[in-house]
């Protein structure tokens, strides 16, 4: 079976093409220049640039983390670019008219039109393309509801008290070796504030391409719901094929104040590098939210691509009867490695957090859950339950688990179940016993596997995730 | 319908059939008997493709077919469908969800279009009635959580779905209390008809006196060593299979 197996995960990488646009790229390399370079393409009010140059400062101190479960050569900071935008766009977004042509094919190419009417009913899209947002679409739509959705650049002029009040209040600067590189240099990323009692009329989506060569992308996403109010966000990320491996290093904080709502999803399908594994993106990512009094934050992720992706979409459960929660599929075939969980920290009273982790692996790829629960002295009442589940196909590849779990109030419940399973022989032999192909077997048992997941994700979503994971499955089986 | 030739076949390093012979007609239901050993489930695993068995001689023509060039999947869309002794669970696909799937799949190997959602969804539950399986279990996941029995009529629901032109029930019977072992006999019974064949693959008589054979082999030491009609069954329940081994020697 394994023979089989190999040959159905091998497929080629849809997303992988170039788009052969002009751009403004800066040299590779790091310093105090950059940062003000980036600052100034921005026209930042003087606080950012000070609060972008503190977190250089703190980067430089600190040292690359190697706790996780993967291996990859040491990276040159130096040799990456940290800023690049298609000239035609380099100064920030305008109408959508004024799309250049080239963007506006890549975006169709990759199945995002940046047509209003040619949208999926119901979804506002913010484009970012290398460094900068091209795109924002439905603008005026939401702000009739008081939405305001737009790049995070724009939304330090249009709306910088709440940026200054939020920005690194959830992820601070120095929270992490990538979170300080990404808050001295990020140039773009969305930006989200639901008022009060605003329940967001449509569906929020950021897609990121990375386009240039030797390009680092480094985006922001903030998203602040006020009292009472809900939004979902989706965001997708893909790139071209490149030989040199590629780092993706961004932040994601989301502020849930009382009563609000957040749902974030991600279907992260950046080019994983080629069945060798040469190329692919490092995909290292700070996610994190805070939940205050009665709030809910759900994290749900589709992780198929990368060749290397850290993340842990975390929340901080701060206020009494706050909820975590995170729902993940985790795919590495070939030789992709990922190292993924999330961390629930329960602070208030009867937080409760679920954690569905559903890793999968083929080829010869390394897929591990990596999870903290911690109960905090005051978190009386409160409760976690963590399924954590591993799918092996071919027996050439790995699975991991490392929970963390600590609880200082003897209050608070924790479960926590695991499983490991493979596709076995008999299950293909019964679906092509029943006429279907090899293929088709794999991918019906492991969207079979994910379905707990998929269901949490927004109608379009689900179907493209499964899709998705088909495509990043071919030669999975062979 | 289905003609075997002197098939030699090895499962692992094992040689388990040695020189089998098996003529079976269309409408014909041939039931075949044999000793835990005797190669039976190997036969039917061998017929229908499954890896992990090496054929090393002989021939079998399905349809005018030369049956082991083809591909498992394309086996059954061929027509030729294996109720397995022990189906396995397939966790979060549900019943209908799969279904679906192998009856487009043999609707796309006819170059026909796959039925619509409302009169497949209409088909299985009929057919669901039929071997008394509650239309809920659609929903479920394949297999998953049913008992043995239940797992039995739900090969059986698929058999009657699909409609194959030979079907192989491997040891069907077993593990089955009286009144699913009638209902999966009710199902055999509703499913045969004079352009259909099904080969009964079990241990004891009990299932032939609810599904009349036309003819009863015994398989023993990889080869059949007999062949009769249903009063074979009946011998042999009443004698066992040591005189068999017997005559043979």
């Amino acid at each position: 079976m394994s023979e089989q197996i190999d040959r159905l995960i091998k497929k080629e990488y849809a997303a992988g093409f170039i788009t052969d646009i002009v751009s403004d790229t800066l040299p590779p390399g790091l310093d105090e220049d950059v940062v003000a370079f980036i600052s100034g393409k921005k026209n930042e009010p003087e606080w950012m640039l000070e609060w972008r140059l503190k977190a250089l400062r703190s980067w430089r101190e600190m040292v690359e983390p190697h706790w996780a479960h993967v291996t990859y050569p040491d990276i040159d900071f130096d040799a990456i670019s940290y800023y690049s935008a298609p000239k035609s766009s380099s100064d920030g977004p305008k109408s959508l008219d004024d799309i250049d042509p080239e963007l506006r094919s890549t975006y169709d190419k990759l199945g995002i039109p940046l047509h209003e009417q040619e949208m999926l009913s119901g979804v506002a899209v913010d484009a970012v393309f290398d460094s900068v947002s091209v795109a924002t679409t439905f603008r005026h739509k939401l702000k009739e509801a008081g939405v305001i959705f737009c790049s995070i650049s724009e939304a330090m002029h249009e709306c910088p008290e709440i940026v200054r009040a939020h920005l690194g209040s959830v992820v601070p600067q120095k929270d992490n070796y990538y979170a300080a590189l990404n808050s001295a240099v990020f140039s773009d990323g969305s930006f989200v504030y639901i008022p009060k009692g605003v329940k967001c009329p449509m569906e929020l989506s950021t897609y990121f391409r990375i386009n240039e060569a030797k390009t680092g992308q480094f985006e922001r996403t903030l998203i602040v719901a006020d009292e009472g109010s809900e939004v979902s966000y989706l965001e997708g990320c893909t790139a071209p094929m490149r030989d040199e491996n590629q780092l993706h290093a961004a932040v994601v904080e989301l502020v849930a104040l009382d009563n609000a709502k957040i749902k974030y999803s991600t279907v992260q399908n950046w080019y994983p590098g080629d069945s060798e594994g040469k190329g692919g993106i490092y995909n290292f990512v700070t996610k994190r939210g805070v939940a205050h009094t009665n709030a809910r934050i759900s994290w749900t992720q589709v992780e198929t691509g990368s060749a290397i992706t850290m993340k842990y979409p975390s929340c901080v459960l701060k206020g009494d009867n706050s909820v975590g929660e995170f729902y993940s599929v985790a795919l590495s075939n070939n030789y992709q490695q990922a190292d993924t969980g999330t961390k629930m920290i329960h602070l208030g009273k009867n937080t409760r957090s679920t954690i569905i982790s559903k890793g999968i692996s083929a080829g010869h790829g390394s897929n591990s859950y990596r999870g903290l629960v911690r109960m905090n002295p005051g978190a009386t009442g409160a409760r976690n339950y963590t399924q954590c589940d591993s799918l092996l196909i071919g027996d050439q590849c790995g699975a991991h688990t490392f929970p963390y779990i600590e609880s200082k109030n003897p209050s608070a419940v924790i479960e926590h179940e695991a499983t490991t399973s493979k596709v076995s022989d008999e299950q293909l032999f019964l679906c092509q016993q029943r006429g279907l192909d090899a293929e088709k077997a794999v991918s019906m048992i492991v969207n079979g596997f994910c379905k707990e997941v998929f269901r949490e994700l927004p109608m379009e979503f689900a179907v493209e995730a499964g899709k998705l994971l088909e495509v990043s499955l071919e030669g999975a089986v062979g | 319908m289905l003609s075997i030739r002197d098939l030699y076949a090895n499962a692992g390093d094992t040689e388990i059939l040695k020189g089998l012979n098996l003529e079976i007609g269309p409408g014909e239901v041939h039931a075949i008997m044999g000793t835990n050993g005797s190669g039976k489930s190997t036969l039917s695993h061998v017929l229908a493709g499954r890896t992990g068995y090496e054929v090393t001689g002989g021939e079998v023509r399905f349809l005018n077919q030369d049956l082991l060039s083809l591909a498992t999947e394309d086996r059954a869309r061929e027509g030729l469908f294996l109720a397995f002794q022990y189906p396995v669970e397939i966790p979060g696909v549900s019943n209908m969800e799969f279904l679906k799937a192998a009856v487009d799949a043999l609707a796309a190997h006819r170059g026909e279009e796959p039925p619509d959602a409302v009169s497949f969804m209409k088909r299985a539950r009929e057919v669901s009635a039929m071997v008394d399986l509650d239309p809920n279990f659609l929903k479920r996941g394949v297999n998953e959580g049913f008992s043995g029995g239940e797992k039995k009529r739900n090969e059986l629901m698929q058999m009657l779905l699909l409609e194959p032109k030979l079907a192989i029930m491997d040891e069907t019977d077993s593990g089955l209390d009286i009144d699913a072992l009638k209902v999966v006999a009710d199902g055999v019974n509703a499913f045969r008809r004079e352009d259909r064949s099904v080969v009964l693959i079990t241990h004891y008589q009990r299932l032939l006196n609810h599904i009349e054979p036309d003819f009863v082999h015994v398989l023993a030491g990889g080869r059949i060593v007999k062949s009769g009609d249903k009063s074979l069954a009946l011998e042999l329940e009443d004698k066992g299979y040591s005189w068999i081994d017997e005559e043979v020697a």
